[in-house]
C-alpha cells in the first residue's frame, strides 16, 4: 500500500531561556491510508508535540509532515483534531458546534445538504437526541461526542486525538471506544490517537507507536496488533494474543522506559513536560 | 413497633418543618436586613443634621429632603402645565391669523423655560449615554486588538497606564478648548456644553472597558484558538465567531465598570461645563444658597445615586441577556 501520511525526521526545539530545548528527534512514521495508530508513552515525553506537528500547529525545526504527498505547514480541516478537553465553543449547541465546522468546510453543499450532514455526524456519535443543548449542559463523555462527530464533518484524511477519552470514567471511555471502532469500521478513517491506556491502545490499534522519554525523545518501538475486528473487549480479556500485546506494551513502559519520577522540581524531565503540554 | 412509629412521626411531621423554618428566616433575614441599615441610617444622619449649622441654615435631615423632593416634584409639574399652555396659546393665536392671512406659514417656538430637576435627570443620562457609547465604540475594537496582538498591547499599554488616571476636570479646559476651536456652526445641533461634558465622559470611561477586553480577548483558552485555526477560519470570522463570544463576559465587566465612571465623571464635567443636567442642579443651588439649598443638593445626591445603581443593574440584566455564561458575576 502507497504510504498516505509520512512523518519524516522530524525534529523540534523549543527555546528556553537556558538555549534551544531539543524535545523531539528523528521521529520517523509512515501511516498507511485507514489506518488505526496509537502514540503511547510517559507524560512529558512529546505525543503531544508529534500530534501538534502533523495538525500544523506547532512547526518541526527539522523534517517535515507530508500528507498525500505535500508537505503540511499549517493547521487545516483535513487533519481534524480531537481535543483532550473537548474544546468545543461553550456558547454554542452540540449541533452548532458541528455547523460551525460544516460551514466552514464544507461550501459546496446546500443548505439541506449540510443540514442532513451534520445531523447524520451527531447520528454516529449518538447524539442526536441532545443536539440543542449545550455543552455546559450535558456530560463529558457527551461533550467528547460531540468533538468527534465535529471532526468528522470536516470529512478529515487523518483524524488525530489527543487522548480523547483521558478525562472520562471507565465505564464513559469503553463506551466512546466501542462507538470508535465502528466509526473506524464504517469511515475507515487514518486516525493517530495518543493514550495513555494500554488497553485502550491494543483493543483499538493497527500499530502502537512507543515513545521513549523526553529530551530528544523518539519512536522505541512499533508494535503492529494483528487482532482480527471487530475486536470484542469481553472476549479478548482471556485472550492470549491480546494479553501478549499488552505484555509488550507495559513492558516497554515500565521495564525498557522506566520514568524516573524528579525529586527535586527542575529536572529535565519536568521541563519537557512543561513546554510540550504548553501547546 | 412503637418505636418505629415515632420515629416515623418524627421524620414525616418534624424534618420538613425546620427546612421550611430556616427558609422562612432566609426570607426575612433578606427582606428586614437590608431595612435595619436603611432605618439605621435615617436615625444617624438626622443626628448629625441637627448637630450641623453651616451658613445655610442646618444641614438637611430626611424630613427636610423628602419636602424637598415633592417640592421639586410640584415645581416639574407646574413649568410643564406652563408650557402646555404655552404651546396652546402658540396654536390658538397662529390658527386666528391663518384665518385672518391664509398665505401665513405658522410657526410654533419652543418654550424657554428653566429646565426642572426631572428635566435636567434626563438631560444628564443622554449625556452619559452619549458619551458612554462614544468610549465603548473605540475600547472594544482596540481593546480586542490588545488582546489578540502582543505587540499592539505592548505599544498601547504605556498609553493607558498614562491617561488612565487622569481626573476628568484636568481634561475638561482642553476638551471645551478643542469643542469649541472645532464644532463652529452657526445652528449647533449639540449645545457646546453637552458636547464637552459628553467628551469628556468618554474619555473618562474608555479605559475599564478597553483592558478589561484586552484581558478577555488574551485569555481565550488555547484549544480554542486552536479550533479556529484548524478550521482555517479567516481573521475576520475568528473575531466574530471565536474572539468576540469567548470575552463577552470579560467585555461586559469593563462596560459595568466603565458606565459606573461615566456617571460619577459626568456631574463634575456637568458642573463644569454648564451642561443642563444634574451637575449643574447641583451647582447652581450651591451658588444660589437659599435655605433650601442645601436639601435640594441632597435629593439630587441620593437621585444620582440611585440612577447609579439602575444603571448598573441595567448593564446586568443586558450582559445577562447576550452572554451565554448566565453564571457569570451576578453582583
Amino acid at each position: 500500500m502507497k504510504t498516505h501520511l509520512e512523518i519524516s525526521n522530524v525534529g523540534i526545539e523549543f527555546p528556553t531561556p537556558k538555549g534551544p530545548f531539543v524535545a523531539l528527534q528523528d521521529v520517523n512514521l509512515k501511516i498507511d491510508k485507514g489506518e488505526f495508530i496509537s502514540l503511547i508513552g510517559h507524560s512529558g515525553c512529546g505525543k503531544s508535540t508529534v500530534l501538534n506537528i502533523v495538525a500544523g500547529l506547532y512547526q518541526a525545526t527539522e523534517g517535515g509532515v507530508i500528507l498525500e504527498n505535500k508537505e503540511v505547514n499549517e493547521p487545516g480541516p483535513e487533519r481534524a483534531v480531537v481535543f483532550q478537553n473537548h474544546s468545543l465553543l461553550p456558547w454554542l449547541t452540540a449541533y452548532q458546534n458541528v455547523e460551525l465546522a460544516v460551514k466552514q468546510t464544507c461550501k459546496h453543499m446546500s443548505k439541506k445538504e449540510k443540514q442532513d450532514w451534520i445531523l447524520h455526524n451527531l447520528e454516529l456519535v449518538h447524539m442526536t437526541h441532545a443536539k440543542d443543548k449545550l455543552p455546559g449542559e450535558v456530560s463529558g463523555g457527551m461533550k467528547q461526542r460531540v468533538g468527534i462527530a465535529r471532526a468528522l464533518s470536516m470529512e478529515p484524511q487523518v483524524l488525530l486525538m489527543d487522548e480523547p477519552f483521558g478525562a472520562l470514567d471507565a465505564l464513559t471511555r469503553a463506551h466512546l471506544q466501542d462507538s470508535l471502532m465502528e466509526i473506524h469500521a464504517s469511515l475507515g478513517n487514518t486516525v493517530i490517537m495518543i493514550t495513555h491506556d494500554v488497553d485502550e491502545a491494543v483493543l483499538l490499534s493497527d500499530r502502537i507507536v512507543m515513545m521513549t522519554n523526553g529530551p530528544s525523545a523518539t519512536i522505541g518501538e512499533i508494535l503492529p496488533v494483528k487482532l482480527e475486528r471487530p475486536r470484542n473487549r469481553i472476549q479478548l480479556a482471556d485472550n492470549a494474543e491480546y494479553n501478549h500485546y499488552r505484555h509488550e506494551v507495559l513492558s516497554f513502559l515500565y521495564e525498557k522506559q522506566r520514568k524516573v519520577e524528579p525529586v527535586s522540581p527542575k529536572t529535565s524531565a519536568q521541563k519537557d513536560e512543561s513546554t510540550s503540554d504548553a501547546a | 413497633m412503637i418505636k418505629s412509629a415515632s420515629l416515623q412521626k418524627v421524620t414525616s411531621l418534624k424534618i420538613p418543618s425546620p427546612m421550611a423554618n430556616r427558609q422562612w428566616m432566609e426570607g426575612l433575614r433578606n427582606a428586614i436586613l437590608p431595612l435595619l441599615g436603611l432605618a439605621l441610617f435615617l436615625v444617624l444622619w438626622n443626628i448629625a443634621a441637627k448637630n450641623i449649622i453651616t451658613s445655610l441654615g442646618q444641614f438637611p435631615g430626611p424630613t427636610q429632603v423628602y419636602e424637598q423632593t415633592i417640592n421639586l416634584w410640584q415645581e416639574h409639574n407646574s413649568e410643564q402645565e406652563k408650557a402646555a399652555k404655552f404651546y396652546e396659546r402658540q396654536e390658538q393665536r397662529n390658527a386666528a391669523r391663518l384665518e385672518a392671512d391664509p398665505t401665513y406659514e405658522p410657526r410654533i417656538r419652543p418654550y424657554t423655560g428653566a429646565p426642572t430637576f426631572f428635566d435636567q435627570i434626563w438631560t444628564s443620562l443622554y449625556t452619559v449615554s452619549v458619551g458612554f457609547i462614544i468610549a465603548s465604540l473605540f475600547a472594544v475594537p482596540i481593546g480586542i486588538v490588545c488582546g489578540l496582538s502582543k505587540s499592539a498591547y505592548a505599544a498601547i499599554n504605556p498609553l493607558i497606564q498614562l491617561f488612565k488616571p487622569v481626573s476628568p476636570l484636568a481634561w475638561l479646559p482642553l476638551v471645551t478648548m478643542v469643542v469649541s476651536a472645532v464644532y463652529v456652526t452657526d445652528d449647533p445641533f449639540f449645545s457646546k456644553s453637552f458636547l464637552t461634558s459628553a467628551f469628556t465622559v468618554a474619555l473618562c470611561c474608555l479605559w475599564p472597558t478597553l483592558i478589561n477586553t484586552a484581558v478577555g480577548v488574551s485569555s481565550i483558552p488555547n484549544d480554542l484558538v486552536n479550533v479556529s485555526k484548524v478550521l482555517r477560519l479567516n481573521a475576520f470570522a475568528h473575531v466574530v465567531k471565536i474572539v468576540l463570544p469567548a470575552s463577552i463576559p470579560m467585555i461586559f465587566t469593563g462596560l459595568r465598570l466603565s458606565l459606573g465612571i461615566g456617571w460619577m465623571v459626568l456631574i463634575a464635567a456637568e458642573m463644569l461645563a454648564q451642561n443642563p443636567g444634574l451637575g449643574k442642579f447641583v451647582w447652581d443651588e450651591f451658588q444660589n444658597g437659599s435655605s433650601d439649598s442645601l436639601a435640594r443638593i441632597m435629593v439630587a445626591v441620593l437621585v444620582i445615586g440611585a440612577i447609579g445603581f439602575v444603571l448598573d443593574r441595567l448593564m446586568l440584566l443586558l450582559q445577562r441577556k447576550v452572554s451565554w455564561d448566565k453564571s457569570a458575576n451576578l453582583r
